[in-house]
């Protein structure tokens, strides 16, 4: 067994037992997430309820399951339309360069410097905070991101022997992109790409913390969170069920992505 | 060598951190025995308490210019009009010694205490009391106390007594001049270090961090217990809960019954009612709350009992109407009965108002009350039964009052609404049809009337008798969702005794005392 | 030097475009600050006096360049909701919050390069999965969750602290020190286990460079290597993601400020954003994103020093 293959396959497994778990969670729970029983709450963990139950009566292991569901499903859209949109920009702009690219640059750096919860958090009390709008708001401020590190390696490539071998050969700009650069970025983009989905997660349980994010009834891993605060003491397993299942969500990928770097330092 | 010498640097490293962390962490033991927060005993030592608040007293503080109800429930310890309201909802002498109404209403006169002492040492003189409703009159944003104010006829000054003579009489004017707080002539600096009568005195604020009152020494009454209040401002009430559990406070008030059920550090709880009355507001304005029949249906499918079990462990009283208990005169519990939890009866209805199917619609709730917000989600499960779907939008209190308040732009919102001065029109008057605070733009005739004749009424019966039937209207009209006076429970520290609610939104310190053990 | 004064170039227009940015947010957002002001039962009237004495009833432009230049000579405004000026406000909070996120970068240093060392020499693949596995167990946890274990653990049950209360900084600046320690550490874990992260990977790059061949074949020892080559080389990387780390700390810190109430930047923004109090919002914003873009230049600058490569280039 390889070294690196370690933190890959113990990474998969947490992702896939999460991944399954949210995927039955979309189709399935245990119980309603929105039903209340007045005569059934605050209940301990028990073979019933995996998790106990809320201060409504509400079952928190079917809770937590939506509310991964939730997580994920907007982290991995707000990664799709950040990484989309950042290599977009970031390879148009590392490749040619010029006063576009400057522009962008400064645009890129200027979104960065604002905390990314603090522009959520005011771009979503202007759209109202929706899931469609979190996911929007989310991915674009997470374009610089990775615009920045894809621009990085295009600028770098542009100027390598190989790709100017191939331009030689008479290949185009488009082909040269993405045929040639684009599968170099691999190595910064999947660093990344963890990095991203785990601020994805954290930024949606942050906003939803607040109270800014998803809206109730619907469950959502931060307000979960942030509603068990009172019950710490009565009922730790509220808040450390959900904390837990915030931890594995992010934990499974980062697993997995330092077991495929792993694998790249050993080339 | 250099391997050894690169060993101990990292080694030194390792512990300089380690060390660093220890060491902080036995100052914070020490640290609080010189600081600020004192240790319970300590405070019990120095006479002085700590509250716990849930928001900053976040305008001016000038009692005539500060909207805020938070900030009246602090400030109500500084200011004080020649009359104040006590806990029983009566009024009793203030800065006034003695108080008189003749001339059918019209005429009421004051006798004026000669030892009151501001609290920046200067004696409070019939100009004072003059000035001071002159420049309420001028400036309050109260629209009520302004609204009464603009009626008077005339104010004298003389032998010691102040005369106010009214064009119209008007029942509750005594709930005005409570509202009048009485300040320094030509003193500017009230927004920022204001100065009053009352048992204690400002010291000082820092904002979102906390606001210091000691005891005026100089009261003309029964001073106040404490030598000391210092309010600190958690605007998370998940902090505050924690700080309160840590023992790091002496008082909180405001707390929910899931809060005081897991609250374990032996405080003693104390339950009132929060006075106000809380419904889901219906915009009638909207589709399809135009229609009667769709606000009855709402109503009898709401089950308010079963509402309160689950948000409240059953705490809270059930209201029919825009009246809460502690108004004794007008409230009528039978009110509360009126929609029973019938969910057929609620198909029915709709099916009449031709929603056989139900329909969907948006519950705007401000997403910093908890209560508030907890109840919108019971509502919008218990809706489903009747096919109804309810979302819930949580926006924060400013959007909620320049949207939802101010534009009337919502379908439905649950608050609750309270009584700024002790009379019960100030609850009733809102829902008059011109009335520029009627967001949900209720419009009936009846009611108008109904309440016009209550203002006018000469004596109490008669108003009574008509305020009555505008509760009356409102409830078989179902103009809102009526649900309850929420249960406002107290948590406070053992030692401490004396507290009392009132019904009014204040929290009065003056009578809190540690018992002598 | 040239390229100092390029990037400097770059960080003046970086800063222009985020006070136009931060100005512009605050104009688009809904909900009037009169209302707020004003209170519920205000008039038209009233309401119309105050917006033309705040100038809101100004052309957008105009408002921009006033508020620019009286933000540049220092004049942040006045608080729409205290009616204090806003740069005593923010020079109230600012120490806190300052000694927050320094004591974090400390714990953050102080922690992440003894044990990423550590975590880069090791040769055993037992220990290695094991720090890595509890390293990647740390940084997924998110800041506000390890604050509410932190509250509860050492504060309801351990008694190291009182949560909730806050010591002020200038009654007693040690005891402040104490209780800033829980919230410092939930911020700091996290991103101490990241820039662990970062100088093992970059070690373990290191360690297989020619040169640490070529160093052991002149039969330098393991640890000298290490020391004396690897590591600077080693921690190039790690310096510029520490000084980004000064930004997410204070992204950080506005959320755990919040769990701790901690009377800090954090919790003035966040009530601020909720009161509609612009002038505040728009100060604070700019000043925490300039504070960004300074601390990416200086780290940038720093890079240049410590690595000749880029300073040849």
């Amino acid at each position: 067994m390889k070294k690196g293959n370690f933190f890959l396959y113990t990474g998969a497994v947490i992702v896939c037992i999460v991944l399954l778990l949210v995927i039955v969670g979309f189709f399935w729970t245990p119980y309603s997430t929105t039903e209340m029983d007045g005569s059934n709450k605050t209940q301990p963990p028990s073979i019933s309820h995996l998790l106990g139950t809320d201060n409504f009566g509400r079952d928190i292991f079917s809770r937590v399951l939506e509310g991964a569901g939730t997580s994920c499903l907007v982290a991995v859209s707000v990664i799709a339309i950040g990484c989309g949109l950042g290599i977009v920009i970031g390879g148009l702009c590392g490749y040619y360069g010029g006063l576009p690219d400057l522009l962008l640059t400064r645009i890129c750096d200027a979104i960065t410097a604002f905390p990314s919860i603090l522009l959520a958090l005011v771009i979503l009390s202007l759209l109202d905070n929706g899931m469609v709008n979190i996911i929007l708001v989310l991915g674009l401020l997470f374009v610089p991101s990775f615009a920045r590190v894809v621009r990085a390696e295009f600028s770098r490539c542009r100027g390598l022997n190989y790709v100017k071998s191939v331009r030689l050969m008479g290949a185009g700009d488009l082909r040269i992109m993405v045929f040639h650069i684009l599968p170099n970025t691999r190595q910064v983009l999947m660093p990344a790409l963890a990095i991203g989905f785990n601020n994805a997660i954290l930024s949606e349980a942050s906003m939803s913390f607040l109270g800014l994010g998803i809206q109730p009834p619907n469950a959502s891993l931060g307000s979960m969170l942030s509603d068990s605060q009172i019950y710490l003491q009565s009922a730790p397993w509220y808040a450390l069920g959900v904390g837990g299942v915030m931890v594995l969500l992010i934990l499974g990928f980062g697993l997995m992505t330092e077991g495929l770097q792993r694998y790249g330092e050993r080339d | 060598m250099k391997r050894s010498f690169l060993a101990v640097f990292l080694v030194a490293a390792l512990l300089a951190c380690l060390l660093c962390g220890c060491r902080e962490a036995t100052n914070s033991g020490n640290g609080t025995s010189d600081g600020t927060t004192l240790s319970s005993g300590q405070r019990a030592e120095n006479n002085e308490i700590i509250v716990g608040i849930a928001q900053d007293l976040d305008d001016c503080l000038d009692p005539n210019l500060s909207t805020a109800a938070g900030t009246r429930e602090v400030m109500f310890n500084v200011f004080e009009g020649l009359v104040k309201p006590d806990s029983t909802g009566d009024y009793v002498c203030a800065v006034a010694s003695d108080y008189d109404v003749t001339d059918g209403g019209l005429t009421y006169v004051f006798t004026l205490r000669d030892n009151v002492v501001f609290h920046n040492g200067e004696t409070c003189t019939p100009e004072d009391i003059l000035s001071s409703f002159q420049i309420c009159a001028d400036t309050t944003v109260n629209s009520t106390v302004a609204a009464a104010l603009s009626v008077v006829a005339d104010m004298v000054i003389q032998d010691g007594t102040f005369t106010i003579t009214l064009q119209e009489p008007n029942p509750d004017f005594l709930s005005i001049i409570a509202n009048v707080y009485i300040l320094p002539e030509g003193y500017e600096n009230q927004a920022t270090a204001p100065v009053g009568t009352g048992p204690f005195r400002f010291v000082s604020r820092s904002i979102q961090e906390n606001i210091v009152l000691e005891r005026n020494e100089a009261y003309y009454g029964q001073c106040a217990y404490l030598s000391k209040v210092t309010y600190k401002i958690y605007e998370d009430a998940n902090a505050l809960f924690t700080a309160l559990n840590s023992g790091a406070l002496d008082l909180v008030a405001h707390l929910t019954s899931d809060q005081v059920d897991n609250l374990s550090n032996g405080y003693q709880v104390l339950e009132g009612t929060m006075n106000l009355v809380q419904a889901m507001y219906l915009n009638h304005n909207v589709k399809p709350f135009d229609d009667v029949r769709v606000r009855q249906a709402l109503c009898y499918a709401v089950d308010v009992d079963a509402m309160l079990d689950l948000t409240a462990d059953g705490h809270g009283t059930k209201l029919g109407s825009s009246m809460y208990p502690a108004f004794t005169k007008y409230f009528e519990a039978s009110l509360a009965d009126r929609y029973p939890h019938d969910v057929e009866k609620a198909k029915t209805l709709l099916a009449e108002a031709g929603y056989p199917d139900g329909f969907s619609f948006t519950i705007t709730v401000p997403s910093n009350y908890t209560p508030h917000v907890n109840t919108a989600i019971v509502l919008a499960e218990q809706l489903k039964a009747v096919g109804i779907n309810a979302g819930i939008q949580q926006v924060d209190w400013n959007t909620w009052v320049s949207e939802v308040y101010g534009g009337r732009d919502f379908e439905a919102t649950v608050v609750g609404f309270d009584a700024s001065t002790l009379n019960a029109g100030s609850l009733l008057a809102r829902w008059v049809s011109n009335n520029g605070k009627n967001m949900i733009n209720f419009n009936n005739p009846e009611y108008d009337a109904a309440f016009a004749a209550a203002r006018g009424a000469l004596n109490d019966e008669e108003q009574t008798a008509q305020y009555k039937k505008c509760l009356e209207i409102l409830s078989e009209t179902a103009a809102n969702v009526y649900l309850q006076d929420l249960a406002d429970f107290v948590a406070i520290n053992p030692r401490l005794e004396g507290f009392k609610f009132y019904p009014l939104y204040v929290m009065d310190m003056s009578l809190v005392r540690y018992t002598q053990s | 030097m040239k390229t100092i004064l390029k990037k400097l170039i770059a960080l003046i227009i970086t800063l222009f475009m985020v006070s136009v940015l931060a100005f512009l947010a605050f104009q688009i957002i809904p909900g009037d600050p009169t209302t707020k002001m004003l209170g519920t039962e205000a008039t038209p009237d009233a309401i119309a006096a105050l917006r033309s004495e705040l100038g809101l009833d100004r052309p957008v432009m105009t408002r921009y360049f006033d508020w620019l230049g009286s933000f540049l000579s220092g004049d942040m405004g006045i608080s729409y909701s205290y009616r204090t000026p806003v740069g005593e406000m923010i020079a109230q909070k600012l120490p806190v919050t300052a000694l927050l996120t320094l004591l974090s970068f400390l714990f953050t240093v102080g922690l992440s390069i003894p044990l990423g060392t550590l975590a880069g020499s090791v040769r055993s693949k037992l220990l290695d999965r094991c720090i890595t596995v509890t390293d990647q167990i740390l940084m997924s946890v998110p800041p506000f969750f390890l604050g509410i274990l932190a509250c509860y653990l050492c504060g309801i049950v351990l008694k190291l602290f009182t949560p909730g209360g806050y010591v002020s900084l200038e009654n007693d600046f040690w005891g402040c020190v104490g209780y800033l320690v829980f919230p410092a550490l939930s911020i700091a874990i996290p991103r101490a286990a990241m820039t662990v992260k970062m100088l093992r990977s970059s070690i373990y790059k290191e360690l297989r460079q020619d040169y640490v061949r070529t160093a052991q074949s002149r039969g330098a020892g393991r640890w000298s290597i290490l020391f004396r080559h690897v590591l600077k080389n080693a921690l190039i990387p790690v310096i510029t993601f520490l000084a980004v780390s000064m930004a997410e700390i204070l992204t950080g810190s506005i959320i755990v400020e919040q769990v701790f109430t901690v009377p800090g930047i954090g919790r003035l923004l966040l009530a601020s954003i909720g009161s509609r109090d612009f002038p505040v919002v728009q100060a604070i914003v700019v000043l925490l994103a300039t504070w960004i873009v300074v601390v990416n230049y200086l780290a940038d600058l720093l890079n240049l020093l410590v690595d000749p490569r880029i300073r040849r280039k």
